[in-house]
């Protein structure tokens, strides 16, 4: 096997940080490109050379199975060497600083750096102190952009396009990244987005982001094409942000009931991993009707495909200077 | 025999004299014997030293009440000396350190122990300040008598706000007793805490957890109330916000005696300054909305606000090569405070005498120290600077030991050219003096 030139490139920049920067010819590039890694995927042979010789550092600083393995998988299936890091505050706890971290790996010339941390900015900070490409795996509350990507592409795939869609993003928004980066992107794709949760979950100025904000949930699911849940938190749930999961879900749940103002035909996310009973009740989420919830998983690893595929078209190729 | 100073060709600036002429100054022994316009016409005095101040600005040194230094505890960051190299840099003669060191300065002999390694080791003057409470813990008052006897020219638990309303209380009703200054950190601890910006649209954006301007203006307006229950001498070190702006403008229409401050970077800079995550602009209080800021300059401009100050706070690379979040709090301001505090004058919201009044007259008066003016019989402690020479600032030059400027790269205009404590020259940039 032996690595093909690389084709047109996809992204402006050598990094993909948040959707917050990217451009719409940007986003549906993306987009355009993972199609064919859906179909590859789905064939037997799935593997491609054009990482080939490449390494990839999975640096996760907060625990995740899917977001990793969905990384370290997408990594696999274009050739690239996958490294595994957990770090979860092992080191920062000895002492060392996120940059010290970056640096040491730095040294070990790895081509794409993937990082999820628990602080925003982590993933920025970062990509000033490395040489490799960095991908933003999700930093605190900022932004997770591969996460809106795979959820754009999910959206696409069933409504065939953006424009008119009406998205309610339901639950712990002020706490979510995957909220944030689906504001900027669905926005920018010419979809109405509203917001639904209690004051509490509300980041302050939510407004000002082009977004309708609701507090009552069979309001704002009123009309809504799609259902987009978001995880709450357990730490979250006992009376710190919300008096308990129980009154939470009586108002916040989405359950058949509540999935009833929406639009007829309405579909439904999450990003998982979910809290059954507590944002989301089983009879919706396992519905294959109505629940997008596995196709997501598997736009994951699509999605992830072609951001490699983007940012590698940037990274230096041998015999040629750049 | 006697020491004479000639300073001649000055454009004299004293806010506590309503001096600003064009005249000269002779200082004997490390004090101001005489100063005015005519006071050279028929000759230096030949025994004289001659400094030529070019007819740049000499004014009184400047009193910066908000200092953090490292010294004891961690030296690393900052030593009573390495700060007043930063300080006579920046034209201050006199800087107040605050108590929050290790150990926190909350004992008599911790006074002393301050004043004996500025006197050892400081090109300026150090004034300390005590601790209001143990340990800063906001629980048991500190021995405010004694430690006044010590030194200690205020009480302050620094950048901390006490939780306890009672113990606050307690506090400024026995400070009342011996008419001692207490200097309050304005910042609900439950409201901001685990917060790292100003709440607001900028840091919903960027997704870092942030505080609403009224975790301040809580805390001012209920200390207010307990200045007014206790007639304590009442000090805010700092404020951002316009809300904490009028309650303070209403408390003194009362006629409560409350003053306060506000950091150079507070009138800099806004909220939006933090870019991308930039951890030296972030600061305790956070930086605020464009219109808290420009509140800020109109309260100096209006006199509400008395004083600015640095809220010099180094911090070691360590601690700010962090996430945003992680990052610890604070900017070193010594050496751009004269700067900083002279782009009012130059945007036309304040003139020359009324910034340089923030900077000496109104601190020596909160303080009840002599000083901060040109008065004959008054210390030389003198800064010699030109008000419009424009300078780029270089984060590697500073003289602090920390590094952590937030103004790095910023052209302002007015360097400090050279500084004079009881008439020795502790900093020249002038080449020869």
């Amino acid at each position: 096997m032996t690595r093909a030139a690389p084709e047109a490139p996809i992204l402006q920049t050598s990094h993909l940080l948040g959707i917050e920067n990217l451009s719409v010819a940007e986003i549906e590039a993306l987009l355009d490109l993972a199609e064919s890694y859906v179909a590859l995927n789905r064939g037997s042979d799935k593997k491609k050379a054009l990482l080939k010789g490449r390494t990839l550092i999975n640096l996760f600083f907060e625990a995740s199975t899917r977001t990793q393995s969905s990384f370290e998988l997408a990594g696999k299936r274009l050739g690239a060497d996958v490294l595994n890091m957990a770090v979860r505050n092992s080191s920062v706890s000895k002492g060392e600083t996120l940059i010290d971290t970056a640096t040491t790996l730095n040294a070990m010339r790895p081509d794409i750096l993937v990082v999820r941390h628990q602080d925003s900015g982590a993933a920025e900070l970062l990509s000033r102190k490395v040489d490799c490409c960095v991908i933003n795996a999700g930093d605190g509350a900022h932004e997770h952009p591969t996460q809106a990507l795979l959820d754009a592409l999910t959206i696409r795939r069933r409504r065939g396009g953006f424009q008119g869609l009406t998205v309610a993003i339901c639950g712990d928004v002020l706490h979510s990244r995957v909220a944030r980066s689906n504001i900027h992107l669905l926005g920018k794709m010419g979809a109405k987005v509203r917001l639904i949760a209690p004051r509490t979950l509300l980041p302050a100025d939510a407004g000002r982001f082009g977004v309708e904000l609701h507090s009552d949930m069979t309001k704002g699911l009123e009309g809504a094409d799609i259902v987009m849940m978001l995880r709450l938190q357990r730490e979250r749930m006992t009376g710190a942000f919300v008096p308990s999961t129980r009154e939470y879900f009586r108002f916040y749940g989405l359950d058949r009931d509540k999935l009833k103002h929406a639009k007829p035909g309405a579909l439904v996310m999450h990003p998982g991993p979910m809290n059954r009973g507590v944002e989301i009740d089983s009879a919706v989420a396992d519905d294959i009707e109505v629940s997008l919830i596995q196709e997501q998983v598997e736009m994951g690893v699509a999605i992830r495909m072609a951001v490699l595929d983007a940012l590698a078209r940037g990274l230096p190729q041998e015999g040629k200077n750049t | 025999m006697s020491a004479r100073t000639a300073f001649r060709n000055a454009r004299l600036i004293d806010p506590a004299a309503k001096l600003d002429a064009t005249g000269g100054l002779l200082v004997e022994d490390g004090i101001i014997r005489d100063v005015g316009a005519n006071l050279f016409k028929d000759g230096v005095p030949g025994d004289a030293k001659i400094v030529d101040c070019g007819g740049h600005v000499l004014a009184p040194g400047l009193i910066d009440m908000r200092v953090f230094t490292g010294e004891p505890g961690s030296e690393h960051r900052e030593t009573l000396e390495s700060a007043s190299n930063a300080a006579a840099a920046g034209g201050v003669t006199t800087m107040v350190v605050m108590p929050n060191t290790d150990p926190v300065i909350d004992e008599p002999s911790l006074v002393d122990f301050i004043r004996r390694r500025a006197a050892a080791t400081a090109q300026v003057r150090v004034l300390p300040m005590a601790a209001l409470t143990k340990h800063l813990a906001g629980e048991v008052m500190t021995e405010i008598g004694l430690l006044l006897e010590a030194g200690a020219i205020a009480f302050t638990d620094g950048d901390r706000s006490l939780a306890n309303a009672r113990v606050l209380r307690r506090a400024l009703s026995y400070a009342a007793t011996f008419n001692a200054l207490v200097v309050g950190h304005a910042e609900d601890p439950f409201l901001s805490e685990g917060t790292a910006m100003n709440e607001g649209e900028y840091a919903t954006r960027l997704g870092v957890p942030a505080a609403p301007t009224l975790a301040e203006t809580i805390i001012v307006e209920r200390d207010i109330r307990l200045v007014e229950l206790t007639g304590a001498r009442y000090h805010f070190g700092q404020i951002s916000c316009r809300a904490s702006l009028d309650a303070i403008a209403a408390a003194k229409a009362r006629g409560l005696p409350v003053t306060c401050g506000v950091s150079a970077h507070h009138l800099s800079l806004n909220e939006l300054d933090v870019g991308a995550y930039l951890t030296f602009r972030k600061v305790k209080p956070p930086l605020r909305s464009e219109a808290d800021r420009a509140a800020m300059v109109e309260g100096v401009a209006n006199g509400v606000i008395d004083v600015i100050v640095s809220s010099h706070d180094p911090q070691a690379a360590d601690t700010k090569r962090q996430t945003f979040g992680e990052a610890a709090f604070g900017a070193v301001g010594l050496e751009t405070l004269l700067p900083a505090a002279l782009a009012l004058y130059h945007n036309g919201h304040a003139d020359l005498s009324q910034v340089l009044n923030t900077l000496t007259a109104a601190p020596a008066r909160i303080l009840g120290i002599d000083g901060g003016t040109l008065k004959k019989g008054a210390a030389a402690d003198l800064v010699l600077f030109d008000p419009d020479r424009p300078f780029v600032v270089d984060a590697d030059a500073l003289h602090s030991r920390a590094k952590n400027t937030p103004f790095e790269e910023r052209r302002f205009e007015g360097q400090v050219l050279q500084t004079f404590v009881q008439g020795r020259c502790v900093f020249n940039a002038r080449g020869t003096a």
